[in-house]
């Protein structure tokens, strides 16, 4: 593993293949931060209220609401997770009363249909509006006195697919206005997202296509030069059955009676199959943590510091997140 | 839509009276021309749409793939590396299932968004006018690296597939794999977007000033560039309007192109698959497109459960098993047989949640159909690969 400060991150973007649980980890990681009495945000932009589903509360608002304690570490007292359902329309409304005061010039353009144009036509402006938003609850100022300023924002970001793209729409936009008021503010953005203040985390599960693709996200943000974070590797398999046992199972070494007299001593009575559905079942594991085994590799080879986080077998619940919290607080992530 | 048609090969068990989706009578039914393979990220769609595609072919259907944005090894594994946005033929199909090929085909490929767009611009406007939109900043930006324009141009890519196939009967049926959105319906909302923007009075007052004397400017419009123009800078706002003056006489071909497609989707010989893997998150998404699909009169023809796990067969717990488990751990702590049947419980654990899962899903929606895909150990590197999946998705081969 390389060891990696994540100190100075105050921005912690989390983003994945779909399906490789990149929602849980940002969700884990927020939890993990605000341990030891730190304020933490975790933001969510893509409107699926995943965050009030996974925390249990009630769908979210635009506005930030507490919604959990934080990770409870070496018995010191932990903070608070805040957290913020951004939408794009809200965030164009409050853009143009906080910094263009246009009073009845705003209103007309929400009824001449401009604030649905720009949010869901005109291209990239909805993600400038929710990087902007982040932006915002990152680098608070004077525009927003009464909010809350946070010690870390985790932001539960768009797909691996489409990361770059998502960070680097400002980048973009400066370039389509050459000039005047939105430049100025797409330049200030990228400013941060590029700085080492700013961590894009890449969550992928040990299988060939999320690798590959955690491999692609790396080049393309490098390429951007968005700073690449950690990558976490989640629903890793239990690994209790050491790899030379795994191997005997593979090759027919493993003597069915010894398994058998095992599992009356422990109180089974193996019935007829039990036990050859015992070794099918670990012949079946064997080559899937060979093939998990091989990924590893790969994601080692992308030379990245690395998490890995187990899987859990009953699906994920808030007991769940404090679980895999801690594991990322005992490794060193947060 | 459930399909009362004779079942060719044995179905992947489901649980309770969840209807079994008869994937083969889907494939073979001529009557349906296009398939829409549709669902959240991450779930095997990309595969699940090229699987099908190819058992299409192999039983005798002339198809093309339509793929967004498939994995390196899927597009090489089907030779469509090369993204020229024209369907190639797929070289080493096997005859059909029954051993006798009846001029099956299969075609695939890649949606290039910019070049679609940029073919349609071309199509559509006088070569001049045409050069003036390509050049343009600001459609520069909506062409090729925006988040949307994908939907849009996958959508028009279909229509025009479709209309190509109807003309010169090259392709009985097309199996379109839907984009990554980050909602499944973002896709089916783009002509209905499109149509609303165009009508909009946004448009009308984008296209004023370009339109020469400024005679039907009322106080409001006035209000409105006011605020544009403090907002976007005068730049923007003038590159906006260039565009959508140069733009104005092309809207409505794409207004009605958008409408048709929509149409299309709607009508008789479409079939709507919607891809999900048991997990919560990718049955929720699936529940809304059911729901949607329902609104919008779309032909639904089932549900695709995929990546499942398998299944264990016996009958120890996974309570019994952990709780053996301990006991062996406290004689012997590397014990080999506590590590089998920790597996074993944490194997049953799942598949019991996955079948819950599943079950909450056909309480609340009953007629859908459902075919149950096992999960494979690695991924998809070659048609024989493709070929399994189709096998697995069909029933017609167990794990």
């Amino acid at each position: 593993m390389v060891d990696a400060d994540w100190s100075r991150v105050r921005l912690h973007v989390v983003t994945g293949k779909g399906g490789t649980g990149k929602s849980t980890v940002a969700a884990a990681l927020a939890l993990a931060l605000a341990s030891h009495g730190k304020q933490v945000l975790l933001c969510e932009v893509e409107g699926r209220q995943g965050i009030a589903r996974m925390f249990d509360v009630d769908p979210l608002p635009y506005a930030e609401r507490r919604i959990a304690t934080g990770l409870r570490h070496d018995d010191r007292r932990p903070g608070v997770v805040h957290a913020l359902h951004i939408d794009a329309e809200a965030a164009l409304l409050e853009y143009l009363a906080m910094y263009y005061k246009l009073g009845r010039a705003g209103r007309a353009l929400d009824r001449f249909g401009v604030i649905e144009f720009a949010t869901t036509i005109a291209p990239g402006v909805r993600d400038v509006l929710l990087t902007g938003k982040v932006f915002e609850a990152v680098q608070r100022n004077s525009r927003n006195k009464s909010a809350t300023r946070y010690d870390a924002v985790v932001l539960d970001a768009p797909p691996t697919g489409r990361i770059t793209q998502f960070l680097n729409v400002n980048d973009e936009l400066a370039g389509l206005a050459k000039v005047g008021p939105i430049k100025s503010q797409a330049d200030t953005v990228m400013t941060l997202f590029r700085s080492p203040r700013t961590a894009v985390h890449l969550v992928t599960v040990l299988e060939e296509m999320p690798v590959q693709e955690t491999a692609d996200g790396i080049v393309e943000l490098t390429r951007a030069r968005l700073p690449v974070g950690a990558v976490i590797v989640n629903q890793v398999r239990p690994r209790d059955i050491s790899a030379d046992e795994l191997y005997a199972v593979r090759s027919e070494g493993v003597d069915p009676a010894r398994i058998t007299a095992d599992l009356k001593e422990a109180g089974v009575e193996p019935d007829d199959g039990l036990v050859e559905e015992l070794l099918e079942e670990a012949r079946d594991h064997a080559v899937r943590r060979a093939l998990e085994d091989g990924q590893r590799d790969l994601v080692t080879g992308l030379g990245r510091p690395t998490y890995e986080l187990p899987r859990l077998p009953g699906g994920i619940d808030l007991g769940g997140l404090y679980e895999l919290a801690e594991d990322l607080k005992v490794q060193g992530l947060a | 839509m459930t399909r009362a048609r004779g079942r060719v090969g044995p179905l992947a068990s489901s649980p309770g009276p969840v209807p079994e989706l008869d994937v083969d009578a889907l494939l073979d039914d001529r009557g349906i021309g296009i398939i829409v393979c549709c669902g959240s990220g991450g779930v095997g769609k990309t595969t699940a749409s090229a699987a099908l595609a190819l058992r299409a072919a192999e039983r005798g259907r002339r198809v093309v793939v339509l793929t967004i944005d498939p994995a390196r090894r899927l597009a090489q594994s089907m030779g469509i590396e090369r993204l020229d946005n024209t369907p190639r033929p797929v070289a080493g199909l096997r005859s059909n299932a029954r051993g006798n090929r009846r001029g099956g085909g299969l075609d695939a490929m890649m949606l290039d968004m910019k070049r679609t767009f940029d073919e349609v611009v071309e199509s559509q406007a006088t070569p001049e006018k045409a050069r003036q939109i390509l050049d343009n900043p600001f459609y520069q930006a909506l062409s090729s690296s925006f988040a949307g324009t994908q939907e849009y141009m996958a959508m028009e890519k279909l229509g025009q597939i479709h209309a190509d196939a109807q003309r010169d009967g090259s392709y009985d049926l097309i199996v379109v794999d839907t984009p990554p959105s980050r909602s499944a319906l973002d896709f089916l909302d783009a002509p209905e977007r499109l149509s609303s923007f165009l009508d909009g009075r946004f448009i009308r007052l984008l296209l004023t000033p370009a339109k020469g004397p400024a005679r039907m400017m009322s106080a409001g419009f006035g209000m409105i560039t006011g605020a544009l123009t403090k907002v976007l800078g005068t730049q923007v706002l003038r590159d906006m309007q260039t565009f959508v003056a140069a733009f104005d006489t092309l809207f409505g071909g794409f207004r009605q192109r958008a409408q048709k497609t929509f149409e299309l989707l709607q009508a008789e010989g479409t079939a709507f698959l919607v891809v999900a893997a048991p997990e919560p998150d990718a049955l929720r998404e699936a529940a809304y497109f059911v729901e949607r699909l329902a609104e919008d009169d779309m032909p639904l023809a089932g549900l695709i459960v995929n990546r499942a796990s398998p299944e264990p067969s016996g009958t120890l717990s996974a309570d019994e098993a952990m709780a053996a488990a301990a006991r062996l751990r406290q004689r012997e702590p590397a014990s080999l047989t506590a590590g089998l049947l920790r597996l074993h419980a944490d194997r049953s654990r799942i598949v019991q949640r996955e079948e819950q899962l599943r079950a909450r899903f056909a309480a609340a929606h009953p007629q859908v159909a459902t075919a149950l895909v096992p999960a494979l150990p690695g991924d998809v590197h070659d048609l024989a690969g493709l070929r399994r999946v189709g096998q697995l998705v069909a029933g017609a081969e167990s794990v």
